[in-house]
Protein backbone atom coordinates (compact mmCIF):
# COMPACT_ATOMS: atom_id res chain seq x y z
CA UNK A 1 0.00 0.00 0.00
CA UNK A 2 1.00 3.72 -0.99
CA UNK A 3 1.75 6.15 2.18
CA UNK A 4 2.38 9.42 1.82
CA UNK A 5 3.63 12.35 4.66
CA UNK A 6 1.13 14.31 6.07
CA UNK A 7 1.77 16.99 8.58
CA UNK A 8 -0.29 19.13 10.98
CA UNK A 9 0.15 22.24 10.67
CA UNK A 10 -1.42 22.90 14.17
CA UNK A 11 0.84 20.70 16.09
CA UNK A 12 4.50 21.24 13.71
CA UNK A 13 6.48 24.08 15.50
CA UNK A 14 9.79 23.75 12.64
CA UNK A 15 12.65 21.94 14.18
CA UNK A 16 13.25 20.58 10.51
CA UNK A 17 13.97 17.24 11.63
CA UNK A 18 11.76 15.34 8.77
CA UNK A 19 13.84 17.28 6.38
CA UNK A 20 16.78 16.13 7.49
CA UNK A 21 15.78 12.75 7.57
CA UNK A 22 14.35 12.65 4.33
CA UNK A 23 15.51 16.10 2.31
CA UNK A 24 13.64 13.45 -0.68
CA UNK A 25 10.35 14.41 0.30
CA UNK A 26 10.19 17.07 2.57
CA UNK A 27 12.06 20.98 1.96
CA UNK A 28 11.72 23.18 4.15
CA UNK A 29 10.04 26.83 3.21
CA UNK A 30 11.66 30.07 4.24
CA UNK A 31 9.95 29.99 7.67
CA UNK A 32 11.46 26.36 8.55
CA UNK A 33 7.91 24.82 8.22
CA UNK A 34 8.10 21.59 5.28
CA UNK A 35 6.71 21.20 2.65
CA UNK A 36 5.87 17.61 1.58
CA UNK A 37 6.13 15.83 -1.13
CA UNK A 38 3.02 14.71 -3.10
CA UNK A 39 4.64 11.43 -4.13
CA UNK A 40 3.87 8.32 -2.23
CA UNK A 41 6.84 7.29 -0.08
CA UNK A 42 9.34 4.84 -2.08
CA UNK A 43 9.59 1.32 -0.58
CA UNK A 44 13.58 2.18 0.24
CA UNK A 45 12.44 5.29 2.32
CA UNK A 46 10.29 4.04 4.01
CA UNK A 47 12.34 3.18 7.23
CA UNK A 48 13.31 6.53 7.11
CA UNK A 49 10.02 8.04 6.98
CA UNK A 50 8.56 6.11 9.75
CA UNK A 51 11.35 7.37 11.80
CA UNK A 52 10.91 11.12 10.84
CA UNK A 53 7.54 10.06 12.03
CA UNK A 54 8.30 8.87 15.15
CA UNK A 55 11.28 10.94 16.30
CA UNK A 56 9.24 14.23 15.06
CA UNK A 57 9.59 16.48 17.92
CA UNK A 58 6.24 18.13 18.12
CA UNK A 59 4.34 14.44 17.21
CA UNK A 60 3.12 16.27 13.89
CA UNK A 61 4.10 14.11 11.19
CA UNK A 62 2.62 11.30 10.07
CA UNK A 63 2.47 8.21 7.09
CA UNK A 64 -1.32 8.28 5.87
CA UNK A 65 -2.58 5.24 3.73
CA UNK A 66 -2.84 4.82 0.23
CA UNK A 67 -5.19 4.91 -2.57
CA UNK B 1 -48.99 25.02 -5.62
CA UNK B 2 -47.18 27.85 -7.44
CA UNK B 3 -45.76 27.09 -10.82
CA UNK B 4 -44.12 30.55 -11.97
CA UNK B 5 -42.75 29.16 -15.55
CA UNK B 6 -43.85 26.34 -17.92
CA UNK B 7 -40.30 24.60 -16.49
CA UNK B 8 -41.66 24.45 -12.76
CA UNK B 9 -44.57 22.97 -14.22
CA UNK B 10 -43.35 20.26 -15.96
CA UNK B 11 -41.03 19.57 -13.10
CA UNK B 12 -43.78 19.60 -10.75
CA UNK B 13 -45.97 16.79 -12.68
CA UNK B 14 -42.71 14.97 -12.40
CA UNK B 15 -41.65 15.24 -8.64
CA UNK B 16 -44.10 12.94 -6.30
CA UNK B 17 -43.26 14.84 -3.27
CA UNK B 18 -45.28 18.22 -5.20
CA UNK B 19 -48.54 16.40 -4.07
CA UNK B 20 -47.63 14.96 -1.02
CA UNK B 21 -45.25 16.82 1.07
CA UNK B 22 -46.84 20.44 1.32
CA UNK B 23 -48.77 21.22 4.79
CA UNK B 24 -52.04 21.95 3.22
CA UNK B 25 -50.97 26.02 2.86
CA UNK B 26 -50.03 27.64 -0.18
CA UNK B 27 -46.17 28.32 -0.30
CA UNK B 28 -45.11 32.09 -0.53
CA UNK B 29 -45.31 33.04 -3.78
CA UNK B 30 -42.12 34.67 -5.36
CA UNK B 31 -40.18 36.88 -2.94
CA UNK B 32 -39.51 37.00 -0.28
CA UNK B 33 -39.47 33.14 0.84
CA UNK B 34 -37.47 33.80 4.62
CA UNK B 35 -37.68 37.46 5.24
CA UNK B 36 -40.92 39.04 6.33
CA UNK B 37 -42.77 40.27 3.73
CA UNK B 38 -44.02 43.10 6.28
CA UNK B 39 -40.32 43.82 6.82
CA UNK B 40 -41.08 43.60 10.50
CA UNK B 41 -39.61 41.26 13.08
CA UNK B 42 -42.15 38.34 13.23
CA UNK B 43 -42.57 36.78 16.63
CA UNK B 44 -44.09 33.46 17.41
CA UNK B 45 -47.71 34.23 17.01
CA UNK B 46 -47.35 35.82 13.46
CA UNK B 47 -45.23 33.10 12.73
CA UNK B 48 -47.23 30.40 13.68
CA UNK B 49 -50.38 32.44 11.71
CA UNK B 50 -47.97 32.44 8.37
CA UNK B 51 -46.17 29.27 8.77
CA UNK B 52 -48.14 26.50 11.32
CA UNK B 53 -46.53 24.60 13.77
CA UNK B 54 -43.03 22.78 13.04
CA UNK B 55 -44.29 20.23 10.66
CA UNK B 56 -42.17 17.07 12.15
CA UNK B 57 -41.98 14.21 9.97
CA UNK B 58 -42.19 11.01 12.67
CA UNK B 59 -38.93 10.00 12.55
CA UNK B 60 -35.60 10.02 11.57
CA UNK B 61 -34.22 10.09 7.74
CA UNK B 62 -37.74 11.01 6.66
CA UNK B 63 -37.04 14.22 5.54
CA UNK B 64 -33.70 13.69 3.84
CA UNK B 65 -35.11 12.86 0.54
CA UNK B 66 -37.58 15.40 0.28
CA UNK B 67 -34.14 17.99 0.66
CA UNK B 68 -32.66 15.97 -2.36
CA UNK B 69 -35.24 16.56 -4.48
CA UNK B 70 -35.12 20.14 -3.65
CA UNK B 71 -31.58 20.41 -4.67
CA UNK B 72 -30.86 22.68 -1.24
CA UNK B 73 -27.47 23.71 -0.70
CA UNK B 74 -25.61 25.19 2.24
CA UNK B 75 -26.00 29.12 2.40
CA UNK B 76 -22.92 29.72 4.33
CA UNK B 77 -20.54 29.93 1.45
CA UNK B 78 -19.45 26.23 0.31
CA UNK B 79 -23.00 25.32 -1.28
CA UNK B 80 -22.89 22.01 -0.47
CA UNK B 81 -25.71 19.94 -0.81
CA UNK B 82 -27.61 19.82 2.54
CA UNK B 83 -28.94 16.02 1.63
CA UNK B 84 -25.89 14.67 1.21
CA UNK B 85 -24.46 16.09 4.44
CA UNK B 86 -27.73 15.24 6.92
CA UNK B 87 -27.36 11.55 4.81
CA UNK B 88 -23.47 11.59 6.30
CA UNK B 89 -24.16 12.76 9.78
CA UNK B 90 -27.53 10.28 9.94
CA UNK B 91 -25.20 7.32 8.89
CA UNK B 92 -22.69 7.68 11.74
CA UNK B 93 -22.45 5.77 14.67
CA UNK B 94 -23.58 7.27 17.80
CA UNK B 95 -26.23 9.95 18.33
CA UNK B 96 -25.64 13.28 16.37
CA UNK B 97 -25.22 16.56 17.66
CA UNK B 98 -26.82 19.35 15.45
CA UNK B 99 -25.56 23.03 15.42
CA UNK B 100 -27.24 26.19 13.79
CA UNK B 101 -23.95 28.03 12.87
CA UNK B 102 -25.28 31.88 12.75
CA UNK B 103 -22.04 33.06 13.79
CA UNK B 104 -21.59 35.29 10.50
CA UNK B 105 -17.73 36.09 10.83
CA UNK B 106 -17.42 37.64 7.39
CA UNK B 107 -17.65 41.76 8.14
CA UNK B 108 -19.21 42.50 4.60
CA UNK B 109 -22.11 40.32 5.32
CA UNK B 110 -24.85 41.15 7.22
CA UNK B 111 -27.70 38.19 5.99
CA UNK B 112 -27.76 35.76 9.04
CA UNK B 113 -28.16 38.69 11.65
CA UNK B 114 -30.77 39.99 9.69
CA UNK B 115 -32.46 36.51 9.19
CA UNK B 116 -31.95 35.59 13.05
CA UNK B 117 -33.37 39.19 14.08
CA UNK B 118 -36.15 38.92 11.85
CA UNK B 119 -37.62 35.58 11.43
CA UNK B 120 -35.93 33.87 14.75
CA UNK B 121 -38.68 30.76 14.75
CA UNK B 122 -37.85 29.28 10.91
CA UNK B 123 -34.65 28.52 11.86
CA UNK B 124 -35.58 27.18 15.36
CA UNK B 125 -38.27 25.13 12.92
CA UNK B 126 -35.40 24.06 11.06
CA UNK B 127 -33.20 23.47 13.69
CA UNK B 128 -35.81 20.84 15.29
CA UNK B 129 -36.78 19.39 11.67
CA UNK B 130 -32.66 18.84 10.85
CA UNK B 131 -32.31 17.31 14.20
CA UNK B 132 -34.91 14.82 13.74
CA UNK B 133 -33.92 13.87 10.33
CA UNK B 134 -30.56 12.58 11.69
CA UNK B 135 -31.70 11.39 14.83
CA UNK B 136 -29.81 14.01 17.24
CA UNK B 137 -30.30 14.29 20.90
CA UNK B 138 -28.61 17.58 21.48
CA UNK B 139 -29.38 21.25 19.81
CA UNK B 140 -27.38 24.25 19.69
CA UNK B 141 -27.54 27.66 18.12
CA UNK B 142 -23.95 29.23 17.38
CA UNK B 143 -24.71 33.14 17.32
CA UNK B 144 -22.03 35.55 17.49
CA UNK B 145 -22.24 37.71 21.52
CA UNK B 146 -24.27 40.43 20.77
CA UNK B 147 -26.01 41.25 23.77
CA UNK B 148 -28.90 42.48 22.06
CA UNK B 149 -29.28 39.28 19.53
CA UNK B 150 -28.61 36.86 21.97
CA UNK B 151 -31.16 38.19 24.41
CA UNK B 152 -34.16 38.41 21.54
CA UNK B 153 -33.13 34.67 20.58
CA UNK B 154 -33.25 33.40 24.03
CA UNK B 155 -36.59 34.66 24.33
CA UNK B 156 -37.63 33.36 20.89
CA UNK B 157 -36.45 29.83 22.57
CA UNK B 158 -38.20 30.18 26.00
CA UNK B 159 -41.76 30.86 24.07
CA UNK B 160 -41.05 27.85 21.88
CA UNK B 161 -40.97 25.98 25.33
CA UNK B 162 -44.05 27.30 26.76
CA UNK B 163 -46.31 26.99 23.57
CA UNK B 164 -44.33 23.04 23.18
CA UNK B 165 -42.79 23.84 19.75
CA UNK B 166 -39.06 22.36 20.59
CA UNK B 167 -38.77 18.71 20.99
CA UNK B 168 -35.30 19.29 22.18
CA UNK B 169 -33.93 21.82 24.36
CA UNK B 170 -32.02 24.22 22.46
CA UNK B 171 -28.86 25.58 23.98
CA UNK B 172 -27.52 28.64 22.62
CA UNK B 173 -23.68 29.18 22.17
CA UNK B 174 -21.87 32.51 21.94
CA UNK B 175 -19.13 33.07 19.90
CA UNK B 176 -16.17 35.62 19.83
CA UNK B 177 -17.08 38.47 16.83
CA UNK B 178 -14.37 36.86 14.75
CA UNK B 179 -13.78 35.90 11.05
CA UNK B 180 -13.15 32.20 11.78
CA UNK B 181 -14.96 31.58 14.86
CA UNK B 182 -17.78 30.26 12.38
CA UNK B 183 -15.68 27.58 10.54
CA UNK B 184 -17.12 24.08 11.44
CA UNK B 185 -13.75 22.93 13.80
CA UNK B 186 -13.76 26.29 15.71
CA UNK B 187 -17.53 26.00 16.56
CA UNK B 188 -17.32 22.29 17.63
CA UNK B 189 -14.09 23.78 19.77
CA UNK B 190 -16.69 26.40 21.34
CA UNK B 191 -19.79 24.56 21.62
CA UNK B 192 -17.36 21.86 23.68
CA UNK B 193 -16.55 25.07 25.92
CA UNK B 194 -13.40 25.56 24.53
CA UNK B 195 -11.91 28.65 22.43
CA UNK B 196 -13.18 29.18 18.79
CA UNK B 197 -9.78 27.79 17.47
CA UNK B 198 -10.19 25.56 13.67
CA UNK B 199 -9.10 22.46 14.50
CA UNK B 200 -6.61 19.46 12.45
CA UNK B 201 -9.08 17.43 10.05
CA UNK B 202 -9.52 14.08 10.09
CA UNK B 203 -11.58 13.80 11.60
CA UNK B 204 -13.86 15.91 9.82
CA UNK B 205 -16.66 17.27 11.98
CA UNK B 206 -19.84 15.14 10.93
CA UNK B 207 -17.68 12.09 11.39
CA UNK B 208 -16.45 13.83 15.27
CA UNK B 209 -16.87 16.99 16.13
CA UNK B 210 -18.83 18.30 19.55
CA UNK B 211 -17.59 15.84 22.69
CA UNK B 212 -16.45 13.18 19.61
CA UNK B 213 -19.96 13.25 18.56
CA UNK B 214 -20.90 13.63 14.89
CA UNK B 215 -22.22 17.07 14.42
CA UNK B 216 -24.49 18.36 11.35
CA UNK B 217 -23.72 21.96 11.41
CA UNK B 218 -25.80 23.99 8.89
CA UNK B 219 -25.66 27.63 8.33
CA UNK B 220 -29.17 29.26 10.04
CA UNK B 221 -30.30 30.43 6.19
CA UNK B 222 -29.76 26.71 5.43
CA UNK B 223 -31.92 25.57 8.53
CA UNK B 224 -34.84 28.00 7.51
CA UNK B 225 -34.75 26.83 3.74
CA UNK B 226 -35.26 23.24 5.53
CA UNK B 227 -38.17 24.60 7.52
CA UNK B 228 -40.01 25.86 4.66
CA UNK B 229 -39.11 22.82 2.15
CA UNK B 230 -40.54 21.02 4.87
CA UNK B 231 -43.97 22.49 4.66
CA UNK B 232 -44.45 23.40 1.17
CA UNK B 233 -42.27 20.65 -0.71
CA UNK B 234 -39.25 20.45 -3.21
CA UNK B 235 -41.23 21.94 -5.78
CA UNK B 236 -42.53 24.93 -4.51
CA UNK B 237 -38.67 25.21 -3.69
CA UNK B 238 -37.90 25.03 -7.20
CA UNK B 239 -39.85 27.51 -8.91
CA UNK B 240 -37.63 29.59 -8.36
CA UNK B 241 -33.54 30.06 -9.15
CA UNK B 242 -31.95 27.58 -11.66
CA UNK B 243 -32.60 23.89 -12.31
CA UNK B 244 -28.89 23.22 -10.90
CA UNK B 245 -29.02 25.95 -8.27
CA UNK B 246 -32.75 25.88 -7.10
CA UNK B 247 -34.12 28.29 -4.45
CA UNK B 248 -33.73 31.84 -3.07
CA UNK B 249 -30.89 33.22 -0.78
CA UNK B 250 -30.10 35.94 0.98
CA UNK B 251 -27.84 38.18 -0.43
CA UNK B 252 -25.59 41.48 1.15
CA UNK B 253 -25.59 43.80 -1.39
CA UNK B 254 -23.23 47.04 -1.14
CA UNK B 255 -23.67 49.61 -4.54
CA UNK B 256 -21.06 52.16 -5.52
CA UNK B 257 -23.55 54.68 -4.32
CA UNK B 258 -22.72 53.56 -1.07
CA UNK B 259 -26.61 52.22 -0.87
CA UNK B 260 -27.98 48.62 -0.74
CA UNK B 261 -28.78 46.08 2.73
CA UNK B 262 -29.86 42.63 2.96
CA UNK B 263 -32.13 41.39 0.50
CA UNK B 264 -33.51 37.98 -0.61
CA UNK B 265 -33.19 37.09 -4.44
CA UNK B 266 -33.46 33.93 -6.74
CA UNK B 267 -30.36 32.23 -7.51
CA UNK B 268 -29.62 33.01 -10.81
CA UNK B 269 -29.91 37.02 -10.72
CA UNK B 270 -28.01 38.87 -13.31
CA UNK B 271 -24.85 40.75 -10.86
CA UNK B 272 -25.68 44.11 -12.80
CA UNK B 273 -28.99 43.94 -11.71
CA UNK B 274 -28.70 43.04 -8.41
CA UNK B 275 -25.83 45.60 -8.15
CA UNK B 276 -27.77 48.03 -10.22
CA UNK B 277 -25.04 48.49 -12.53
CA UNK B 278 -26.55 50.40 -15.32
CA UNK B 279 -27.81 53.60 -12.83
CA UNK B 280 -24.54 52.93 -10.48
CA UNK B 281 -21.12 52.28 -12.12
CA UNK B 282 -18.47 50.45 -10.59
CA UNK B 283 -15.01 49.97 -11.44
CA UNK B 284 -15.07 46.42 -9.67
CA UNK B 285 -17.36 44.03 -7.96
CA UNK B 286 -16.45 41.23 -5.18
CA UNK B 287 -18.29 38.69 -4.81
CA UNK B 288 -18.07 36.37 -1.80
CA UNK B 289 -17.18 38.27 1.00
CA UNK B 290 -13.13 38.67 1.55
CA UNK B 291 -12.77 35.09 0.97
CA UNK B 292 -13.97 35.87 -2.35
CA UNK B 293 -13.00 37.35 -5.81
CA UNK B 294 -13.39 40.20 -7.62
CA UNK B 295 -14.18 40.50 -10.94
CA UNK B 296 -13.99 43.10 -13.78
CA UNK B 297 -17.43 45.37 -14.30
CA UNK B 298 -16.95 43.62 -17.93
CA UNK B 299 -16.99 40.20 -16.03
CA UNK B 300 -19.45 40.66 -13.54
CA UNK B 301 -22.62 42.45 -16.19
CA UNK B 302 -22.37 39.06 -18.08
CA UNK B 303 -22.61 36.80 -15.09
CA UNK B 304 -25.41 35.77 -13.00
CA UNK B 305 -25.53 34.81 -9.25
CA UNK B 306 -24.91 31.39 -9.23
CA UNK B 307 -21.53 29.17 -8.94
CA UNK B 308 -22.42 27.92 -12.88
CA UNK B 309 -21.39 30.91 -13.71
CA UNK B 310 -18.81 32.07 -11.32
CA UNK B 311 -16.68 29.00 -10.70
CA UNK B 312 -15.13 28.74 -13.96
CA UNK B 313 -14.20 32.19 -13.26
CA UNK B 314 -12.34 30.97 -9.43
CA UNK B 315 -15.12 33.15 -7.78
CA UNK B 316 -18.02 31.71 -6.30
CA UNK B 317 -21.53 32.95 -4.85
CA UNK B 318 -20.59 32.24 -0.77
CA UNK B 319 -22.45 33.68 1.22
CA UNK B 320 -24.26 35.89 -0.67
CA UNK B 321 -22.31 38.92 -1.00
CA UNK B 322 -21.57 41.35 -3.84
CA UNK B 323 -19.80 44.76 -3.57
CA UNK B 324 -19.39 47.31 -6.15
CA UNK B 325 -16.50 49.31 -5.76
CA UNK B 326 -17.07 53.15 -6.76
CA UNK B 327 -15.58 54.17 -9.48
CA UNK B 328 -13.21 57.12 -7.48
CA UNK B 329 -11.47 54.19 -5.33
CA UNK B 330 -8.60 52.59 -5.40
CA UNK B 331 -8.86 48.78 -5.75
CA UNK B 332 -5.01 48.27 -4.25
CA UNK B 333 -5.71 50.46 -1.20
CA UNK B 334 -9.20 48.66 -0.51
CA UNK B 335 -7.93 45.20 -1.49
CA UNK B 336 -4.83 45.98 1.40
CA UNK B 337 -7.17 47.29 4.06
CA UNK B 338 -8.79 43.54 3.22
CA UNK B 339 -5.85 41.67 3.81
CA UNK B 340 -4.70 43.48 6.69
CA UNK B 341 -7.87 42.65 7.80
CA UNK B 342 -7.64 38.71 6.93
CA UNK B 343 -3.69 38.58 8.51
CA UNK B 344 -5.08 39.73 11.56
CA UNK B 345 -7.86 37.29 11.73
CA UNK B 346 -5.37 34.34 11.19
CA UNK B 347 -5.23 31.95 14.54
CA UNK B 348 -2.31 31.73 14.25
CA UNK B 349 -1.93 28.41 14.98
CA UNK B 350 -0.11 27.20 11.65
CA UNK B 351 3.18 28.51 10.48
CA UNK B 352 2.97 29.02 6.72
CA UNK B 353 -0.56 31.14 7.60
CA UNK B 354 1.72 32.73 10.95
CA UNK B 355 4.45 33.93 9.22
CA UNK B 356 3.22 34.28 5.60
CA UNK B 357 -0.37 36.03 5.86
CA UNK B 358 1.33 39.42 7.55
CA UNK B 359 4.42 39.53 5.05
CA UNK B 360 1.55 38.95 2.45
CA UNK B 361 -0.88 42.17 3.85
CA UNK B 362 2.42 44.03 4.86
CA UNK B 363 3.58 43.83 1.39
CA UNK B 364 0.27 44.82 0.53
CA UNK B 365 0.05 48.04 2.17
CA UNK B 366 3.69 49.14 1.09
CA UNK B 367 2.31 48.90 -2.36
CA UNK B 368 -0.74 50.71 -1.70
CA UNK B 369 1.11 53.45 0.09
CA UNK B 370 3.49 53.48 -2.79
CA UNK B 371 6.77 52.39 -0.93
CA UNK B 372 7.07 48.68 -2.47
CA UNK B 373 10.26 47.11 -3.23
CA UNK B 374 10.82 45.75 -7.09
CA UNK B 375 10.20 42.67 -5.36
CA UNK B 376 6.86 43.35 -4.18
CA UNK B 377 5.11 41.34 -7.21
CA UNK B 378 6.98 38.39 -7.22
CA UNK B 379 7.20 38.38 -3.46
CA UNK B 380 3.43 38.19 -3.18
CA UNK B 381 2.71 35.23 -5.91
CA UNK B 382 5.83 33.40 -4.14
CA UNK B 383 4.49 33.61 -0.15
CA UNK B 384 0.85 33.52 -2.18
CA UNK B 385 1.90 29.46 -3.36
CA UNK B 386 3.59 28.74 0.12
CA UNK B 387 0.90 29.16 2.60
CA UNK B 388 -2.13 28.03 -0.14
CA UNK B 389 -3.38 24.40 1.36
CA UNK B 390 -1.22 24.31 4.07
CA UNK B 391 -3.41 25.78 6.98
CA UNK B 392 -5.79 23.16 9.16
CA UNK B 393 -8.33 25.63 7.75
CA UNK B 394 -8.92 27.19 4.63
CA UNK B 395 -8.08 30.86 5.40
CA UNK B 396 -5.19 30.99 3.69
CA UNK B 397 -6.19 29.29 0.49
CA UNK B 398 -9.58 32.46 1.19
CA UNK B 399 -7.17 35.21 1.42
CA UNK B 400 -4.66 34.04 -1.24
CA UNK B 401 -7.92 34.15 -3.77
CA UNK B 402 -8.71 37.37 -2.62
CA UNK B 403 -5.01 38.62 -3.31
CA UNK B 404 -5.06 37.66 -6.69
CA UNK B 405 -8.13 38.44 -8.08
CA UNK B 406 -7.21 41.92 -6.79
CA UNK B 407 -4.00 41.97 -8.39
CA UNK B 408 -5.20 40.56 -11.72
CA UNK B 409 -8.51 42.55 -11.99
CA UNK B 410 -6.54 46.20 -9.97
CA UNK B 411 -3.16 44.90 -12.44
CA UNK B 412 -3.44 48.62 -13.99
CA UNK B 413 -3.43 50.39 -10.62
CA UNK B 414 -1.00 48.08 -9.36
CA UNK B 415 1.52 49.67 -11.86
CA UNK B 416 0.49 52.48 -11.14
CA UNK B 417 0.91 52.35 -7.46
CA UNK B 418 4.92 51.01 -8.49
CA UNK B 419 5.08 54.37 -10.47
CA UNK B 420 4.43 56.14 -6.98
CA UNK B 421 1.18 57.69 -7.84
CA UNK B 422 -2.50 56.34 -7.36
CA UNK B 423 -5.79 56.89 -9.46
CA UNK B 424 -8.08 57.45 -7.00
CA UNK B 425 -9.48 60.47 -5.89
CA UNK B 426 -11.81 59.61 -2.65
CA UNK B 427 -9.91 57.70 -0.03
CA UNK B 428 -13.05 57.32 1.99
CA UNK B 429 -12.86 52.97 2.89
CA UNK B 430 -15.54 51.19 0.89
CA UNK B 431 -15.61 48.00 2.18
CA UNK B 432 -16.18 47.30 5.86
CA UNK B 433 -13.65 46.19 7.96
CA UNK B 434 -14.66 45.69 12.08
CA UNK B 435 -13.42 48.48 13.97
CA UNK B 436 -10.76 47.62 16.98
CA UNK B 437 -10.28 43.76 15.63
CA UNK B 438 -6.42 44.01 16.07
CA UNK B 439 -7.70 44.88 19.98
CA UNK B 440 -9.14 41.87 20.74
CA UNK B 441 -6.22 39.56 18.99
CA UNK B 442 -6.03 36.86 21.34
CA UNK B 443 -9.79 36.34 22.90
CA UNK B 444 -11.50 33.47 20.85
CA UNK B 445 -14.20 32.63 23.50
Amino acid sequence: MDESLRVNPILCTGHGLCAELLPEQVDLDEWGYPLLSDNPVPDGLRPLARRAVNDCPALALMLVGGR
Amino acid sequence: MTTATPEAATRDAATPEAATASSGRPGPIGLPRLLSAAGQPMDLAAHLQVHGRTPYRGGPGMLIHTIESAGLTGRGGAAFPTHTKLAAVAGQKGAPVVVGNGAEGEPASDKDKTLLWSCPHLVLDGLQLAAEAVGAKRVHLYVHREPRLVQRLQSAIAERAAAGLDRIAVGLVTAPVRFLAGEASALANRVEGGPALPRFSPPRVFERGVNGAPTLVQNVETLAHLALISRYGPAWFRTLGTETEPGSMLTTVRLANGGGGVGETSLGTPIAELLRLAQYPAQAVLVGGYHGAWLSPEQARALTLSNADLRPLGAAVGAGVLAALPVDRCGVIESARVVRYLALESAGQCGPCLNGLPLIADTLSQLANHRSAPSARGDLARWSKLVERRGACHHPDGTVRFLRSALTVFAAEVRVHEAGRCSASSYEPFLPIPAGSPDHKDDWS
